[in-house]
């Protein structure tokens, strides 16, 4: 399994999820979990995916984000899910 | 699982608060490029450099990449030139031919700096050290990512004074060749005692020769960070303010342990060392010195300066020591003066003075760092700053260091700009009695009585 970890961070716009969801998708990657809120008409979202279905390489996926974060307008990250691991874990 | 608000603080740290990997450095031992003709050193010196450290940069930006955390330097410390090219050189041009090699092996890497144009004179030089010594005005304003360091002493050896003299002159004659680009060969210059030969930080990174073949060193730094974690403790006990650094220094080290051990993974070079270092920029809020006020100070420089950096220091260690497998290098509070927003501002408001500064030293990581000096200070005025900074590393057993720049045309009340990470500058009085008969003797400062533990 390769845990990605995304985020989605922006104005709460119509069809943010859907358009994140259909990309992965698209790409044969799983979601494990989401969790997503909104603080003052900002939307704050959080997926865990397993990039280990996918023939994708990371790079790709994260300009791919990337590019569909500044097309619906809000901030997309893909990050390895080591980092929080490390960080939050002992 | 990670919840959103884990993901969140991490984030918010790298995207608010500059958190950062600050260096990878690759430690590439030279000893293997000694000859006895200066041209095939050379030539041997370029092809392992460009060889061994050929993937070192796309690593590291694929790593920051993966992981979403800026990694801001990618660097190379070699064996101390002294050592390697001894059998060969046979004047100052020949180690500064060496010098334009490392710069040019340096350029086609792509690294940031490359550290251990350096020479290791605890208890006397060697010819091949002298002529090494002799040569840094020229091999630094003749290069651009060269850096260079000089360790003169050591707790079990003592202080070659002898070679702290010498080196008064040389940051002197630095200065003046590197005078039209407002000193910066001497940004490029650290004199050291108990230097540590893992150190992954410039201008003082070198790979000691017992260090193995290649070695990735990484340092950490989050200053940013720890101060926005004090902002939430206000008015607390000691005891929430120590938990509180400790806390976030374990976070911040695990990610340089994370990206330490990647590299060395990717890179197929074993993993040598996390330094846990508290390393400031000038950017805004990415300040030691602002954690001094976080704590409580007017300005750094204020009385309960020393006791508050004391504290940091040994928290940071605390929380590090177990984030890491392998810790080294200089980890601790770095207190560089240009490099440091809140510093400068220390400075320029008169709260801060070379005095202080040298009593911090006693207490953080390294020494006098970055500090901008009227360009008339005499030679034997820069010797007796540096033989004063030894004295306080070899009696604690710590390492200290000495980086000044003596700002030739400039004096107290200008500035200087070195521009980038090594930030600006006012120039800072030095105290104009002379030391000129203490310098003046010949010899070295034996070894303190505690450094004979067998």
């Amino acid at each position: 399994m390769e845990k990605v970890i995304i985020t989605v961070v922006g104005k709460d716009t119509v069809g943010i999820i859907a358009r994140v969801c259909t990309y992965l998708a698209d790409n044969h990657i799983n979601i494990l979990d989401i969790s997503q809120t909104i603080v003052s008409g900002y939307f704050n979202m959080m997926m865990v995916v397993d990039m280990g279905t996918s023939d994708k390489k990371f790079a790709d996926l994260a300009d791919n984000l990337d590019a569909i974060g500044e097309d619906i307008g809000v901030v997309i990250h893909a990050q390895k899910e080591e980092i929080f691991d490390m960080m939050h874990r002992i | 699982m990670i919840n959103l608000f884990e993901v969140n603080e991490t984030n918010n740290m790298i995207e608010k608060d500059n958190l950062d990997v600050r260096t990878i450095t690759l430690g590439l031992s030279l000893l293997d490029c000694a000859d006895s003709d200066i041209d095939k050193v050379c030539d041997k010196i370029y092809d392992k450099i460009t060889h061994k450290a050929e993937h070192l940069v796309e690593t590291g930006e694929e790593i920051s990449r993966e992981f979403g955390i800026p990694i801001v330097n990618k660097r190379i410390s070699v064996t101390p030139i002294s050592l390697i090219g001894g059998g060969a050189a046979r004047n100052t041009d020949d180690f500064v031919k060496i010098a334009k090699t490392l710069d040019k092996a340096a350029g086609t890497v792509g690294v940031n700096f490359l550290g251990g144009y350096s020479a290791l004179v605890n208890q006397g030089m060697t010819h091949a050290d002298e002529l090494l010594i002799r040569s840094i005005p020229d091999a630094l304003s003749q290069t651009e990512l060269v850096c260079s360091s000089v360790n003169l002493g050591s707790t079990r050896d003592g202080i070659n004074m002898d070679a702290v003299r010498l080196m008064g002159e040389i940051i002197l004659d630095t200065a003046r060749n590197t005078a039209d680009r407002d000193c910066l060969g001497c940004a490029k210059l650290v004199v050291f005692t108990n230097a540590p030969d893992n150190n992954p930080f410039m201008a003082g990174a070198f790979h000691g020769v017992t260090q193995p073949d290649a070695v990735i060193n990484v340092g950490v730094s989050g200053p940013g960070v720890v101060k926005y974690a004090l902002s939430k403790v206000r008015g607390a006990d000691f005891e929430t303010l120590c938990e509180t650094i400790k806390k976030t220094a374990f976070k911040v080290t695990r990610v340089g342990q994370l990206v330490a051990k990647e590299a060395s993974r990717m890179l197929d070079v074993p993993f040598g060392i996390v330094d846990l270092s508290l390393a400031p920029t000038p950017a805004i809020g990415d300040s030691v010195a602002d954690i001094l006020c976080e704590m409580g100070l007017e300005y750094a420089g204020a009385p309960g300066t020393t006791a508050a950096l004391a504290m940091l220091n040994d928290q940071v260690k605390k929380g590090g020591v177990m984030a890491s497998s392998y810790v080294g290098g200089l980890s601790g509070a770095f207190i560089p003066v240009s490099e440091d927003q809140g510093m400068i501002d220390a400075v320029e408001a008169g709260a801060l003075t070379v005095e202080k500064l040298e009593a911090m030293t006693c207490v953080c990581s390294v020494g006098l760092d970055m500090i901008a000096i009227p360009g008339d200070t005499k030679a034997t005025t820069i010797s007796g700053i540096i033989a004063d900074e030894m004295a306080i590393g070899m009696i604690n057993q710590k390492t200290t260091a000495v980086r000044v720049i003596p700002v030739i045309g400039k004096g107290v009340g200008d500035k200087v700009e070195f521009g980038g990470l090594l930030g600006y500058a006012p120039i800072m009085p030095v105290n104009q009695f002379s030391c000129d008969a203490f310098i003046n003797r010949t010899g070295r400062i034996p070894a303190p009585v505690h450094s004979f533990k067998n």
